[in-house]
C-alpha cells in the first residue's frame, strides 16, 4: 500500500481538467518520471504559481467539484504521483480520472459540499496538514498553531481493495 | 421491470462481481493507440507478462501524432509497432493505413451492437452510437484489458434523451450535442450513460450518430448510445452480411435485441425539441459555455479546423466544402482539414471535395488526432482564436494560450471566410 497524507494544496475551483493537470504535449514521454516538471502546468487558477518550490512538498490535494474531466489520460494521476501526491480529495471527480487514481494505488476522496466548504473557508492554506487513516477512513487536517479538523470519508469496498491492493493490475492479476 | 441497452450489455458480459456495486466485465474489443498504450506495454514488460488475452480482439492504431514529429513520438509508435507484431495482433494500422482511431475502427466494422469496448481514450463513447457500451479508460484499466480481457464498472444509470422535431438549414449533429451538453453541464452525466432517442435520432446516419455520442463524455457520461437500427445494419452490412446469410431483416431483428426495453427504468429523461435550434459554438474554456453564433460579433479567428473523431468524416467533409466551395479563406486565416481516415481522404479526393478545399486556401493533412489536442499538425500559438469541429475548448488544448470555438464543420467552413465567427446560415 501507498503512504499518504502530508501537506496540502488547495485549488479552488471546479472543472480543473486533465489538460491542466498536464497539458497533451507531455503525452509523447514514455516514463511517468518526465511528467514530474510540469504538474498543473496550464492550470487557469488566479494567483498560483506552478513552479512555486512549496508545490513540491505537497502530499495531499483538496479542490472543488468534478476535478479530473476530460481525457482518459493516466499521465495526470502520474502527474501527481511523480511529485508525491497520492491523495485527492474533492466534492466530485470525473470518472476516468477517479478510477484511474485507484486503479493506481492512489485515493480520489469525494466529500460532500459542506465538508469541502468548510476545509476552504476554516484552513490555512500555507500551513495545512491531512493526516490520513485509512482503515479508519478519517481525515485529520491541522493548521496554524494546534487548530484541527476531523471529516470522515467512505471508499466504495472495490475502490479501498484497490488501494490495499496497490493497484488494479495486482488485483485481476491474482484474482482472473 | 425492463431493462436499459445498458443493462442487457452489462447482464451478458458479467463475469465477476467482487464487491456489491463494481461489476467486472469480458471486453469484446479492445481499442489501443500510441499515446496511452506503450506505458502499459512497458508495464506488462516489466512483469514478465508480454502477452495479450486474445490477439483478434485487440486492436491498435497510430493516430495522434502520425507520422511522428520527434524522437519521443517516433519512440512511442515504434513501442506499439513493434508490440503489435510480437503479440501478432494483425489489426494494427501503420502510417499509410491509419487514421483517427474512432472514425478508423468503426469503418473497419469492428464495433457491433451490444458490444463491450474500452480503450484509453476519453472519447471512446463515439462507439455507442452503434449500440455499444464503449467507454474511455485510463492506462491501468488498458493494461489490464489487454492481459486479461475484462474491466471494472460501478453499473451506470442511465439518463434518456428524446430529441424530437425537425433540424433547421445549417443546423447539425454537432449543434445537437453542444445543445444537450449546455443542458447537462460538464459533469451533469458523470457515472451515467447518455441514450439519444427520437425521431431526430432516428433519422441520424451512422455519421451523425458518433458526432453525438463522441461528446457524451463532455457531460461526463461514460458513454453515449443509440438504438441499433436500419440504419445501423446497412452501415455494418459489408461486415455482417455472411453471417446473417444476406438477411437484412434477421440482422434487424438480431441489433434490435439489444433495444433499452419500453419499462426500462432511468435514472432521468430530457425531452429536447430541436425544431427551434440554431447553429451554436462554445465561447469559454468549458464545453458547456455554448451560445448562438449569430450572437457572436466579431470574434476574430487566426485558424479553421475541420477534421477529429468528432466531425472528421467524409459527410462533415461534404458539407463544410459545399460552403467553401468557389470561396477563399479570409485573409489573414489559415484552414487546416484533416479527414479522418485514409478511405475518408480518398474518397474526398474522387469528390473533389480535397480540390475544393486547397483551392480556398485550405491546407489538407494525412488523417490523424494531432491538432485537436495540441500535439501537432496544426498548434495554436498564445492569443490565436480557432474555429474548430473538435470536441474540447479546454484552455490550452491546441496550444497554450489559445482560444478554441468548438462548432459544426458548417460553422467552421462560414467562420473561415467570414474572418471570424460566423453563422453559417447566410453561406448556404
Amino acid at each position: 500500500m501507498k503512504t499518504f497524507g502530508g501537506p496540502v494544496l488547495f485549488l479552488d475551483r471546479s472543472d480543473i481538467n486533465t489538460d491542466e493537470i498536464i497539458p497533451a504535449k507531455y503525452l509523447n514521454e514514455v516514463t511517468k518520471e518526465a511528467l514530474g516538471p510540469h504538474l498543473l502546468e496550464d492550470l487557469k487558477l488566479p494567483g498560483f504559481e506552478p513552479k512555486a518550490p512549496s508545490l513540491g512538498n505537497c502530499r495531499v490535494v483538496a479542490t472543488r467539484a468534478n476535478f479530473g474531466c476530460g481525457s482518459s489520460r493516466e499521465h495526470a494521476p502520474w502527474a501527481l504521483e511523480v511529485n508525491g501526491i497520492t491523495v485527492v480529495i474533492a466534492e466530485s471527480f470525473a470518472r476516468i480520472f477517479r478510477q484511474n487514481m485507484f486503479n493506481c494505488g492512489m485515493m480520489a476522496i469525494e466529500l460532500p459540499a459542506d465538508d469541502i466548504n468548510g476545509l476552504f473557508s476554516a484552513c490555512d492554506p500555507a500551513s495545512t496538514m491531512c493526516d490520513v487513516d485509512f482503515h479508519e477512513e478519517t481525515l485529520i487536517f491541522s493548521w496554524g498553531k494546534g487548530k484541527s479538523k476531523s471529516v470522515r470519508f467512505a471508499l466504495n469496498p472495490f475502490d479501498a481493495a484497490l488501494v490495499e491492493a496497490g493497484g488494479w493490475v495486482e488485483f485481476a492479476d491474482a484474482r482472473y | 421491470m425492463g431493462k436499459t441497452i445498458t443493462q442487457k450489455i452489462f447482464d451478458t458480459h458479467v463475469k465477476d462481481e467482487p464487491f456489491p456495486g463494481t461489476k467486472v466485465l469480458s471486453i469484446d474489443v479492445v481499442l489501443c493507440h500510441e499515446i496511452t498504450t506503450p506505458i502499459a506495454i512497458a508495464d506488462l514488460m516489466a512483469r514478465g507478462k508480454d502477452r495479450v488475452f486474445d490477439a483478434s480482439k485487440i486492436k491498435a492504431v497510430i493516430d495522434h501524432v502520425t507520422p511522428p514529429k520527434d524522437s519521443k513520438s517516433a519512440t512511442q509508435a515504434k513501442m506499439l509497432r513493434d508490440w503489435a507484431t510480437r503479440n501478432n495482433i494483425v489489426d494494427f494500422f501503420d502510417i499509410g493505413y491509419n487514421g483517427v482511431c474512432h472514425a478508423l475502427f468503426p469503418e473497419k466494422g469492428f464495433i457491433r451492437p451490444g458490444y463491450t469496448v474500452i480503450m484509453g481514450d476519453s472519447h471512446t463513447c463515439t462507439h455507442g452510437a452503434f449500440g455499444a457500451f464503449a467507454a474511455g479508460v485510463g492506462t491501468t484499466d488498458l493494461e489490464v484489458g489487454i492481459l486479461k480481457g475484462v474491466c471494472a464498472f460501478r453499473p451506470p444509470q442511465t439518463i434518456r434523451i428524446d430529441v424530437a422535431g425537425k433540424l433547421a438549414a445549417g443546423v447539425f449533429a454537432k449543434d445537437v450535442i453542444l445543445e444537450v451538453i449546455r443542458t447537462l453541464t460538464v459533469n451533469g452525466a458523470t457515472d451515467r450513460v447518455i441514450e439519444f432517442h427520437g425521431q431526430v435520432i432516428d433519422a441520424m446516419t451512422m455519421d451523425e450518430r458518433m458526432t453525438l455520442c463522441n461528446m457524451a463524455v463532455e457531460a461526463g457520461a461514460t458513454s453515449g448510445l443509440c438504438m441499433p437500427d436500419a440504419e445501423t445494419v446497412d452501415y455494418l452490412w459489408p461486415f455482417v452480411c455472411g453471417q446473417y446469410k444476406n438477411d437484412r431483416a434477421e440482422a434487424l431483428a438480431d441489433f434490435r435485441k439489444w433495444h433499452s426495453d419500453p419499462d426500462a427504468v432511468y435514472d432521468k429523461r430530457i425531452a429536447i425539441d430541436v425544431t427551434a435550434l440554431e447553429p451554436v459554438a462554445t465561447v469559454g474554456y468549458k464545453p458547456d459555455q455554448v451560445k448562438k453564433l449569430r450572437e457572436l460579433f466579431d470574434v476574430r479567428i487566426d485558424q479553421v479546423y475541420i477534421g477529429s473523431c468528432t466531425n472528421g468524416r467524409l459527410s462533415d467533409l461534404r458539407i463544410a466544402a459545399s460552403i467553401v466551395k468557389g470561396t477563399r479563406l479570409a485573409k489573414g486565416v489559415r484552414g487546416i482539414v484533416s479527414p479522418a481516415t485514409p478511405k475518408i481522404f480518398e474518397e474526398a479526393m474522387l469528390e473533389g471535395i480535397i480540390k475544393t478545399f486547397m483551392d480556398a486556401g485550405y491546407c489538407v493533412t494525412n488523417p490523424t488526432c494531432g491538432a485537436c489536442l495540441g500535439m501537432s499538425n496544426g498548434v495554436l500559438a498564445e492569443g490565436e482564436v480557432c474555429a474548430s469541429t473538435t470536441n474540447r475548448n479546454f484552455f490550452g488544448r491546441m496550444g497554450k494560450g489559445g482560444m478554441v470555438h468548438l462548432m459544426s464543420p458548417a460553422s467552421a467552413a462560414a467562420s473561415g471566410i467570414a474572418g471570424k465567427l460566423a453563422d453559417p446560415r447566410e453561406y448556404l
